[in-house]
């Protein structure tokens, strides 16, 4: 039976005070570590549970810390990524707001194994609630002595604090994060060097997504082979499932990896609204590659989405039932994306907003043929040519709706209009 | 008009500078600080910012334009941020959107005359679960039905007066 880890306490009002996470073995996996543990340890024993980042990418948690220079002078920096503003996705503000000490004890132990002795939790500025949670929580935590100066009597120092962001996609990307820390524009950087080498003010940074870092407390605890035990070997763990769209029952669901897909929408989210057929998925936030419903047998990891051609990404799963336009929908995508490029790489600035306008013009029945050829031209443009992965999130979901909708989109050629009359 | 923190700000000020190894670090967060005491960002206000930062004006001016939560004109005493992301968008958003629009007499962007109501469409809120989802000021509503928002407005109104 597959017991819930993250979110098993998250009904309770209590469960955001330190006591009652305390009384229910939060802070233990910390203090061991402090006792017991020194960071490479710390770092070994997260490697060799195969986790791997929530934030989108999938990148090996325990590797990425590896990277940080063991016997430099240079100060650390562990950096929460709680941007959280790809579209699908709302499951780290649910950690944020139901289990906040959860978080806060994953960076703890994540800044330990980094030898980092400052830590910021970047909360996008719209969440302002759970920014004051996680204020009030950090309080608690230097008020038990778990944060300051030589804590329990380690000798080890780390202080902790929220940032808040004002409003800005492009700052979930890790070096855009960084930038915007540092007080200025959140204009992604050319990597390498990569942030664990120079990252917040030049020095050795860690970005980690909030519920990659939920995730260490558990492992430390119970141990890597328990964490391998759950879902695949190769992406393991505990995953949170954000359903939304045309789907009866929305919401979070903390299942383990490499869940089914049909399962998912079906049993979990009991099915698609007014009883209509499903018409396409986006598995893993806006920026993947959208399916068919006859893809959607697919276990819910990292390497079998990529093997179907798309991705877990952010595991923002988005339904759409038969009513939805999938040129309007597209057009949906990539008026965010346009209004977010950061406008630093010319083919993500121009090509979004280029295939902005054909998108519209598709959807009002002004194109031809023509048009819909030059916007995945335009796709394939900005495919691979920007500084950060932003360009591609944009040129996935014209790619792919394109390919799998393509009859759709001469729909809306031959009859001058959108045949669904959509109004999205 | 002379720009400047109240007491309990210029506490609050120092405090947050030491949360950061360099006081640029700080800027979001003074900006934030500045807009709750001011309401918004004008060039007076990004000035004082700059001077207690040590930054010059233009740089302010960068990066607070870059960040849509950072208001360079005045907004209503009450902002409202209709989300009209793709979730939302499934769910009923543009219905929200043009109840809103009706019923405050303003279009995205605008300020009610008497100041009270702003309305804005913005990206999605990370709350895609409960669409449609409007946040208002600091909070958010979910779920939202007309009947709901209607009700929200009236609320709003009586608590303005
Ligand atoms: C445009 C863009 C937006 C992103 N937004 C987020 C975000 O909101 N939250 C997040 O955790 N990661 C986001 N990422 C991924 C981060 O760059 C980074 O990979 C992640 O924070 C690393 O943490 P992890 O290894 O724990 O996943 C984004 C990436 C891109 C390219
Ligand atoms: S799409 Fe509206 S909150 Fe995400």
């Amino acid at each position: 039976m597959f017991e819930k880890v993250l979110t098993q306490h998250i009904q309770i009002p209590e469960s955001r005070d330190i006591d009652y996470y305390m009384k229910h073995g939060g802070y233990q996996a910390f203090r061991k570590v402090l006792k017991e543990m020194d960071p490479d340890q710390v770092i070994e024993v997260v490697k060799e549970s195969n986790l791997r980042g929530r934030g989108g990418a999938g990148f090996p948690t325990g590797v990425k810390w590896g990277f940080v220079p063991k016997n430099d002078d240079k100060p650390h920096y562990l950096l929460v990524n709680a941007d959280e503003s790809e579209p699908g996705t709302f499951k780290d503000r649910l950690l944020m707001d139901g289990n906040p000490h959860l978080v806060i004890e994953g960076a703890m132990i994540a800044s330990y194994a980094i030898r980092a002795n400052l830590s910021y939790i970047y909360i996008r500025g719209e969440f302002v609630k759970e920014a004051r949670i996680l204020e009030a929580a950090i309080q608690q935590a230097y008020d038990k002595g778990l944060l300051g100066k030589n804590i329990l009597g380690s000798g080890y120092d780390l202080d902790m604090y929220v940032h808040r962001g004002a409003g800005a996609y492009i700052c979930g990307e890790e070096t855009g994060l960084i930038e915007s820390l540092e007080g200025k524009r959140g204009w992604p950087r050319i990597k390498p060097p990569f942030p664990a080498i120079e990252g917040f003010l030049q020095s050795p940074t860690i970005v980690n997504n909030v519920e990659t870092l939920a995730c260490v407390p558990f492992i430390v605890e119970r141990g890597a082979r328990w964490f391998k035990s759950i879902g695949p070997e190769s992406s393991p763990g505990p995953k949170l499932y954000c359903l939304s769209g045309h789907i009866n029952k929305p919401g979070v669901y903390e299942l383990p990896m490499g869940t089914n897909l049909k399962e998912l929408i079906y049993e979990y989210g009991g099915g698609i609204l007014d009883g209509k057929a499903l018409k396409a998925v986006i598995p893993g936030g806006s920026s993947v590659p959208v399916l068919r419903p006859d893809e959607i047998d697919v276990a819910m990891d990292f390497d079998s989405l990529a093997k179907i051609g798309t991705m877990l990404g952010s595991a923002g799963t988005i339904v759409m039932h038969e009513d939805t336009c999938m040129v309007d929908a597209l057009l949906n995508l990539i008026h965010f994306y346009r209004h977010e490029s950061c406008g630093q790489c010319t083919p993500c600035r121009e090509g979004t907003n280029w295939a902005e306008r054909i998108l519209k013009k598709i959807e009002h029945g002004q194109a031809s043929e023509k048009d819909v050829d030059l916007l995945e031209e335009v796709a394939n443009h900005i495919n691979f040519r920007t500084i950060c992965p932003l360009g591609d999130a944009a040129a996935m979901p014209i790619q792919s709706f394109l390919k799998k909708f393509r009859d759709e989109f001469n729909a809306h050629v031959a009859q001058h209009k959108c045949p669904l009359n959509s109004r999205l | 008009m002379k720009v400047e923190f109240s007491e309990a700000a210029k506490k609050e000020f120092d405090e947050i500078v030491k949360r950061y190894p360099q006081k640029r670090a700080a800027l979001l967060t003074v900006l934030h600080l500045a807009q709750r005491e001011f309401g918004w960002l004008s060039r007076d206000v990004m000035e004082y910012v700059g001077q207690l930062l040590d930054i010059p004006v233009g740089e302010v001016y960068d990066t607070a334009s870059f960040y849509t939560m950072f208001y360079k004109k005045p907004v209503g005493k009450y902002h409202i941020q209709v989300c009209h992301t793709l979730s939302c968008a499934l769910r009923g958003a543009r219905n929200i959107y043009e109840h809103l629009e009706q019923k405050l007499g303003i279009k995205d962007g605008e300020v009610t005359p008497d100041g009270k109501f702003s309305l804005i469409k913005v990206e999605c809120l990370g709350s895609c679960g409960t669409a449609p989802v409007v946040q208002i000021n600091d909070d958010y509503y979910e779920g939202l039905t007309i009947e709901k928002l209607d009700d929200i407005l009236n609320h709003l109104d009586k608590n303005s007066e």
